[in-house]
């Protein structure tokens, strides 16, 4: 199982208690009835979905209830750290980046290694 | 048992009779209490304390009794209070000056007690949580989950816990915890 670190509730808790919830550090405009529909579009609808290093907001759904902003490696799957709602958006500490690296170069699927569709 | 007539209707609770549990576990629903869904800002925290006559906790996974009531910390800014003695919570949190939301939740949630050297497996049958002593003290407790449902869960003694529980699902839940005594016997 899965553990994400909850910052507000300090500690490594299973994974079934939290929902994903979009991209993270999504500034709304301010004078929102102003932009264009482009803008907008850009503003509401378009996301990055990077492979890779993403930063996402977490809901601590069925523990303290909280959101919080969390770096996430889609690749492997691994939280490389998890910080408090409001915070601008915080750069990965070295040792885990280097760790999220050489589990970059891990295979990801079976196809890639034993099967037969290339 | 705590007043609940805030009207005349006569109530039954919703696990009423329910019995259950193993030679290591033993199940039983909590008597009648009156609850209170609190939230507040840090700010506020002191004056609600005196008002509500305990000391609301701030620290996560903790809970603080005084006076028949319990307070257990859900978030930074939310707590769910327990008043098990002479009632009259939610007109103390009237009473009190302090901005906060107060809303009584007496008849949202039910409980079942958990004892026995194996209440804690017995829990673990389906809920994710560390509940060794060092991680889960007595005293500690949490908003979780227990199979499919959110459960809160507190260590009321070493080998003894209160899972609250929303009505609708206690009868899931007892039984899930029913199965969990009995693998806990195994």
């Amino acid at each position: 199982m899965l553990l994400i670190h909850c910052p507000y509730c300090e500690e490594d808790r299973s994974e079934l208690e939290f929902r994903w919830a979009g991209e993270a550090h999504i500034a709304r405009p301010d004078a929102i009835s102003e932009i264009s529909d482009e803008e907008f579009a850009e503003y509401f609808f378009l996301r990055n979905n990077e492979k890779g290093l993403t930063y996402e907001r977490w809901r601590h759904m069925h523990g303290c209830g909280r959101f919080f902003n969390a770096a996430r490696d889609t690749v492997s799957d691994r939280f490389l750290m998890t910080y408090k709602a409001g915070l601008p958006k915080q750069p990965i500490p070295v040792a885990e980046e280097r760790a999220a690296a050489a589990e970059e170069k891990t295979v990801e699927t079976w196809e890639a290694t034993e099967g037969d569709a290339r | 048992m705590a007043d609940l007539a805030l009207t005349p209707a006569t109530r039954t609770l919703p696990l009423s009779g329910a019995h259950g549990g193993s030679s290591v576990a033993r199940l039983e629903p909590a008597a009648a209490a009156a609850r209170l869904s609190l939230r507040a800002r840090p700010e506020d925290v002191e004056a609600l304390s005196t008002a509500l006559g305990i000391a609301l906790p701030v620290k996560p996974k903790t809970s603080a009794s005084a006076n028949g009531r319990t307070a257990l910390w859900l978030g930074p800014d939310e707590w769910l209070v327990i008043d098990e003695g002479q009632g009259g919570l939610l007109q103390a949190a009237k009473d009190c000056a302090a901005p906060h939301s107060a809303t009584d939740v007496s008849h949202r949630n039910t409980a079942i007690l958990v004892s026995g050297p194996g209440a804690q497996q017995t829990i673990n049958s389906g809920c994710p949580l560390d509940l060794s002593l060092t991680a889960f003290p007595v005293g500690a407790c949490a908003r979780t989950l227990l199979g499919k449902v959110e459960i809160v869960l507190l260590r009321t003694e070493q080998d003894a816990f209160r899972v609250e529980v929303w009505r609708s699902f206690s009868g899931y839940a007892f039984g899930l915890l029913a199965e969990g005594a009995r693998d806990a016997a195994l």
